[in-house]
């Protein structure tokens, strides 16, 4: 118990006193985790939009599959990306491995599944009647794609910040792709696994409060822009003009 | 404006709509009655080009409409849409009016003054910033019919745009839509399954029942001289079965239900079975003491009322003569009349208020 209450106090602490290396390992965190969640929701949502508006042979076991993924183990993406990458692998000639480059892809990887399976049900949502009455409005099949995905916005922000969460929090990818170098690749996950190994648990609960806060800040934001100017990204990410 | 051609739809391998041949005028009002399920939704969807048929064809304004994808987007852009339960979408409500116009590329200053008038026509102007989530039902359906009318369409199609309305709204989209045709032009093509409402809009109705077309005509043809017995089902008459013409001199013909005689104007022959249509309001009903001579009406018949059912400010009295007759009389006749289930009484209905329509059975 009182790890728990030194723990408090030392986070409050490193927070008050900007202490420089956990101000470094908290934003390499940010900078990674939303370097991922950005790079993902790119991909995500044309493409969980492109399975969603397209009738095709296999798209039922495509979205089980997709869902499936949801689950995945992130050591195994971990080591997945590992063999891709290492200097021996069909990538290695990009030299990602134990980079933050290296971590980015890594954690796009694990959360693009996340996001997509998200983005396809976030449309599934949309009545039938909201695309039939755009379709009577005179919408082209383009038209109708760009306002269904604007009027799924909310949900669809959902699925984005789910993704940022699984990103921030995973420590597999992380671990096994940066290999926690000091001052390099070390986040707040796996500095929070050192610690404790080491046992300054203090520290370790030190991060973990600071993990939190840097995902509130992070979901905050994000939930600020959506209720701002959220549907003009959509439009672009989407693809589709005005009108 | 529109022409329908031997138009048939199957979802798979169940038919839905069979052989439908159907020309709207411009500028007419054209009702769809039927019973719930009978085809009319699937029938203005498809004249909305939203769905394919499966065979025949629809011409708009001389154009096939079976054309590639680019074209149908034009023609469906010179008509307008509302469907039964209105979708707005999570906008204001000047955006939703909007959409029409936005998809069309007409600038946004235009569109706003556009979407203004719109909103006045319907009586919302006030809401314009409103989220149009937050209306009520017969808001949201004025919503739609304003949405429907900024881009000016040729054609206003209307599916059931009363059924989920309270009867002070469904009188104002009524109005409204009487308004829209008068002022615009606009040719309107409206499907309800309350008789009294395309009755009161139209200036032509068609009746669907089981995805068949199975009359056109002017409200009095449908009313008075349905073609059929379940389209006089249909129109709150129920036909007075197992007739036969007995006689027929020059159109005026005798005919023989049970062991009662009826006097009729009609063309088919002696011999023919028929069924008699009688709209309970050219019903009318006297004490039994009456003296028969006093009355210009020919088909006078003494009977014993079996029921009395009130429907507003009428009352449905049914008269069992050997067959059943059913008078709708105002309630003060009524009570005038001292009139009870039980009660005998004189129904009478004159020769030209009978239609006969021709029976197989």
């Amino acid at each position: 118990m009182s790890e728990i209450i030194t723990g408090i106090g030392q986070a409050i602490n490193l927070i008050v006193t900007f202490d420089p290396e956990v101000m470094h390992i908290a934003a390499l965190s940010i900078y990674i985790s939303l370097s991922a969640t950005i790079i993902a929701a790119l991909i995500a949502i044309p493409m969980g939009s492109l399975i969603h508006f397209h009738d095709f042979r296999g798209k039922r076991a495509l979205i089980i599959l997709i869902q499936t993924l949801y689950s995945v183990p992130t050591v195994v993406v971990g080591l997945v990306i590992y063999l891709l990458i290492s200097r021996s692998g069909p990538l290695g000639f990009f030299g990602l491995l134990f980079t933050p480059s290296g971590m980015i892809l890594g954690q796009t990887v694990l959360i693009i599944p996340i996001m997509m399976g998200l983005v396809i049900s976030a449309l599934s949502g949309i009545d039938r009647s909201i695309s039939d009455t755009l379709v009577s409005l005179g919408a082209t099949r383009l038209q109708e794609i760009v306002e269904i995905v604007k009027e799924a916005r909310f949900a669809i922000m959902s699925a984005v910040v789910l993704g940022f969460g699984r990103a921030i929090a995973e420590v597999g990818v992380a671990m096994m792709i940066g290999g926690n170098i000091r001052d390099q690749t070390r986040v707040l996950t796996t500095a929070i696994t050192l610690e404790t190994g080491m046992g300054n648990f203090a520290l370790s609960i030190a991060l973990g409060i600071i993990l939190l806060i840097v995902a509130l800040i992070v979901v905050v934001a994000l939930n600020l822009i959506t209720a701002s100017g959220m549907s003009e990204d959509v439009q672009k990410i989407a693809g589709g003009p005005h009108g | 404006m529109i022409r329908i051609e031997r138009l048939k739809k199957a979802f798979g391998t169940k038919e839905v709509l069979g052989d439908i041949t159907l020309t709207i005028k411009k500028g007419e009002i054209f009702t769809l009655i039927g019973p719930s399920g009978s085809g009319k939704t699937t029938l203005i969807r498809l004249i909305d080009l939203l769905d394919t048929l499966t065979s025949g064809a629809i011409i708009f304004d001389g154009i096939d409409t079976s054309a590639p994808e680019k074209g149908r987007l034009a023609i469906r852009r010179r008509m307008s849409m509302v469907f039964q339960k209105p979708a707005v979408l999570n906008t204001t409500v000047a955006e939703n009016v909007a959409f029409g116009l936005k998809f069309r590329g007409v600038p946004e200053a235009e569109a706003r003054g556009r979407v203004e008038k719109a909103l006045d026509l319907v009586g919302l102007a006030d809401l314009a910033g409103r989220r149009a989530v937050t209306l009520s039902g017969g808001e949201m359906q004025r919503v739609a019919l304003a949405r429907a009318m900024v881009t000016e369409p040729e054609v206003l199609l209307l599916d059931e745009p009363t059924a989920n309305l309270d009867p002070v709204s469904s009188e104002m989209i009524e109005d409204l839509i009487v308004r829209i045709n008068r002022k615009f032009g606009t040719t309107i093509v409206l499907s309800t399954h309350d008789m009294i409402q395309g009755q009161r809009l139209a200036d032509r109705i068609g009746v669907i029942m089981g995805g068949r077309l199975v009359q056109v005509g002017s409200s009095a043809e449908i009313f008075y001289q349905p073609k059929g017995k379940e389209i006089a089902r249909f129109v709150g008459i129920d036909p007075i079965t197992g007739g036969r013409v007995i006689e027929n001199t020059g159109g005026h013909a005798l005919i023989r239900v049970g062991t009662t005689c009826f006097e009729a104007l009609t063309d088919l022959p002696a011999g023919k079975r028929a069924a008699l249509v009688i709209r309970p309001e050219e019903v009318s009903l006297f004490p039994a003491d009456t003296a028969r001579e006093k009355s210009s009406v020919r088909n006078q018949f003494t009977g014993r009322i079996t029921r009395i059912l009130p429907s507003g400010p009428f009352v449905r009295v049914s008269v069992d003569s050997g067959f059943i007759l059913v008078a709708l009389i105002t309630r003060r006749s009524c009570t005038e009349l001292g009139l009870a289930v039980g009660t005998h009484v004189i129904a009478g209905v004159k020769a030209t208020a009978i239609h006969l329509i021709p029976d197989q059975e």
